[in-house]
């Protein structure tokens, strides 16, 4: 079964890659029903797993052998795998479905169901695999399908542009893993999770000194291997790929920049938490990083226009949320917090898509409103993914999120409480900003000036239907999971797949700490309608006399820019300077044009000699002879 | 009187020898006087063949040279046919006209 789940998405890959000779309907239908029958499946090994405790690891064959170097592909199934196994295929099946709706204008559509079910695998060898070779082999494989999804319509400048920068940046990130990958092998001899695991206590003291720098090991270790995680989960200074990557199609955003590729950075943290439970240093660098993240992408969706860049900045945040939760220690919460924030993001993505297929692919929220009357189905969908966001009471985002701002305060620590205010503070602005861009959206004036309201149309059953599961998923994923994954006997859930030093301890909640959050929540609602739809003039007043501040926002606290000056400019003038200097001037110059020129030359002239007389080859001839039989007479 | 001996013979035929291989090269206007210079060149030859013959009292020298004046007339017969062949496709047999082997 495992390997059926594994292996389903790679064979609709290939099939419906070269299904298209047989027909787009063949692609679609084949792609979708193979992800399908894994997502099925991964819900009964998720359903043995909580009830009967079934997991194993299935080694598939032996990949390399070389001297202690070890490296198998494997199907590894723990409560871990098998949680972030049915989020991939649950996710990922539901996004096939919308697609067959959202491109059926697209001429490509076979080549972008097979990319979706390419990544799918990509992901699930992550997720499953047992050791690091065959993870940094999913983890390339993801950002591969990125690249390729995000620049599918390669026709698009800002999506090409946009794919190579998701690579680029991910490519920073995947360095750090890498060393952290090297640095494992070449203290612990081996990459198995589990040999590696069992064997840190051992290293605990080991120092080693890293570019003239003086440090313990494990927390090396984690810090490069946080630094990849950071890359693959955009997390602040590496985030800046996730915006751009909007520029690919809804579906993909969806699927891999909400609900899957972008919780690897999590799960890699999670996965390692027997690693990271032993460097205070390391937790806290991740718990800070993620604070900030998740405060910085907050403020930044609080004025951006584009709905899906919004969106995308949220998820920005919400990772920030996770890797606090990780960092202050409760890998589990963040692991509960993925599992919702799955539902409701890739909820509030595929609903941004249907809006965006509603008003014909125009995604500024200021050229939308007040048509909340003529996408009645989008509408109530949209408000679930808001009100699952925003944590409104009851709903999977309030179990999550108020749990991660409740383990932060009971680590009772100063990195535990600074990350509980930002979490409640945060949270606030979430509400705000995801208020904003529902209100405006959906009501409000009508702003479209080339499209008449009346063209407005709900979007075809195909697309709703996912949206429908997904709903249910970001309403109901809380209340039905919460004591399984984060309650009074979560630990005995996880088990050895998550390793927790010291536990901590899940006391009775404060009354001020439990209500902060909700109400908060709740009077943002009111806030934001007041200030979005019925007075706009406080805000555009307000805008005017912070101007400064509101620049410093729409610019994205200027990272982009920063980066241009820092890197991107010098970089781009060295490779001008060696490439029309060092290539063309120099190398070439000398070396393969000189060359050429110079034969050229040569045999120009040594065609001279070619006159077609026949008298002065006889000539030659007479004159070669005579020094020949000189030469061997003097001889 | 003088003893006309073995070296007369040879400074003749060294004489015609370079009378030929000037002629081919001073020749700037008939691909006839090219194939007679050829002509004179071989005949050079023969002159040296029979000399040594008659000096070394050896009769195959003479031979030889009755050999080489058949392949000389033969060959001298393909040559103006080729000559006459060239002329009718060229119109021309001058010497500057053909230059069909120029790089």
């Amino acid at each position: 079964m495992a390997y059926a789940i594994l292996f389903l998405p790679l064979f609709g890959s290939i099939f419906g890659y070269f299904g298209r000779s047989i027909g787009v309907k063949f692609s679609e239908i084949i792609t979708s029903f193979f992800i399908s029958i894994a997502a099925i499946l991964s819900l009964v090994v998720f359903y043995k797993g909580i009830s009967l405790g079934i997991y194993s690891n299935y080694i598939i064959f032996e990949w390399i052998n070389s001297g202690r170097f070890i490296a198998n592909w494997s199907i590894n199934i723990d409560p871990l795998s098998s949680v972030m196994i049915v989020v991939v295929t649950f996710v990922s099946a539901l996004v096939h479905i919308y697609s067959i709706g959202y491109m059926s204008h697209d001429p490509h559509k076979p080549r972008f169901m097979s990319y979706l079910s390419l990544f799918t695998f990509s992901m699930l060898a992550l997720v499953v695999s047992d050791n690091f070779l065959q993870l940094f082999f999913g983890w390339e494989g993801v950002g591969l399908c990125s690249y390729l999804l995000i620049g599918f319509w390669y026709k698009k400048e800002t999506a090409n542009n946009a794919a190579i920068k998701a690579f680029v940046v991910n490519r920073v990130g995947d360095f750090g893993l890498a060393i952290g990958i090297f640095l494992i092998f070449f203290h612990f001899g081996t990459i198995n999770f589990n040999e590696i695991f069992q064997a840190a206590p051992q290293y605990l003291d080991k120092k080693i000194s890293l570019l003239g720098m003086e440090g313990n090991l494990i927390t090396f270790i984690c810090l490069f291997l946080f630094i990849g995680a950071m890359g693959k989960s955009a997390q602040f200074l590496l985030h800046t790929w996730l915006p751009d990557a909007m520029e690919g199609p809804t579906p993909v955003s969806a699927l891999i920049h909400a609900a899957t590729m972008v919780t690897a950075g999590v799960f890699l943290v999670v996965k390692c938490s027997p690693l990271f439970e032993y460097s205070q240093v390391a937790l806290n660098v991740v718990a800070i990083t993620g604070m900030i993240t998740a405060l910085f992408a907050a403020s930044v969706a609080l004025v951006q226009n584009d709905i899906k860049k919004i969106i995308a900045y949220s998820t920005c945040s919400q990772l920030g949320y996770m890797f606090f939760a990780a960092g202050v220690g409760a890998y589990h919460v963040a692991m509960f917090h993925l599992f919702t924030h799955a539902f409701f993001k890739a909820l509030l993505f595929l609903g941004a898509g249907s809006v965006i297929h509603a008003f014909d692919d125009e995604q500024d929220i200021r050229k939308m409103g007040n048509v909340w009357k003529k996408l009645p189905y989008t509408y109530v969908l949209m408000l679930v993914g808001t009100l699952a966001l925003t944590g409104f009471p009851f709903l999977s985002g309030f179990y999550s999120k108020d749990a991660i701002i409740e383990f932060a305060f009971f680590r009772n620590s100063n990195v535990g409480n600074y990350a509980m205010v930002v979490g409640i503070f945060t949270a606030f602005l979430t509400a705000i900003y995801s208020w904003r861009l529902f209100f405006k959206t959906f009501h409000g004036s009508y702003n479209n000036e080339n499209l008449p309201i009346e063209k407005i149309h709900d979007s075809p059953f195909v697309m709703l239907l996912p949206l429908f599961l997904l709903a249910i998923g970001a309403i109901f994923s809380g209340f039905v999971f919460k004591e399984i994954f984060i309650g009074h006997n979560s630990v005995d859930f996880w088990g050895k797949s998550i390793f927790f030093l010291k536990e901590i301890k899940h006391e009775h909640v404060p009354f001020w700490l439990l209500i902060t959050t909700p109400i908060l929540v709740i009077i943002a609602i009111p806030i934001s309608y007041y200030y979005f739809i019925n007075n706009t003039k406080i805000l555009v007043e307000f805008k005017k006399t912070n101007l400064p501040l509101f620049n410093f926002l729409i610019n994205k606290w200027y990272i982009d820019e920063l980066y241009d000056v820092i890197f991107v400019n010098p970089l781009k003038k060295i490779g001008l300077f060696l490439w029309k200097k060092g290539d063309q001037n120099t190398i070439d110059r000398f070396g393969p044009d000189g060359v050429s020129k110079m034969i050229k030359f040569i045999s120009s002239k040594a065609v001279k000699f070619q006159t077609g007389y026949i008298y002065d080859y006889a000539f030659v001839m007479l004159i070669g002879l005579s020094a020949l039989i000189t030469f061997l007479i003097l001889n | 009187m003088i003893e006309i001996g073995l070296g007369h013979y040879l400074t003749l035929g060294a004489i015609v020898f370079f009378l030929g291989v000037i002629g081919i090269f001073l020749n700037r206007k008939n691909v006839i006087v090219i194939l007679m210079s050829i002509e004179l060149i071989l005949l050079a030859v023969n002159i040296n063949l029979v000399s040594f013959s008659i000096y070394s009292n050896d009769i195959l020298g003479q031979i030889f040279t009755m050999l080489i004046l058949t392949v000389a007339a033969a060959e001298a017969a393909i040559g103006l046919a080729i000559i006459v062949i060239f002329y009718r496709n060229k119109g021309s047999i001058r010497v500057e006209d053909i230059h069909g082997m120029r790089g």
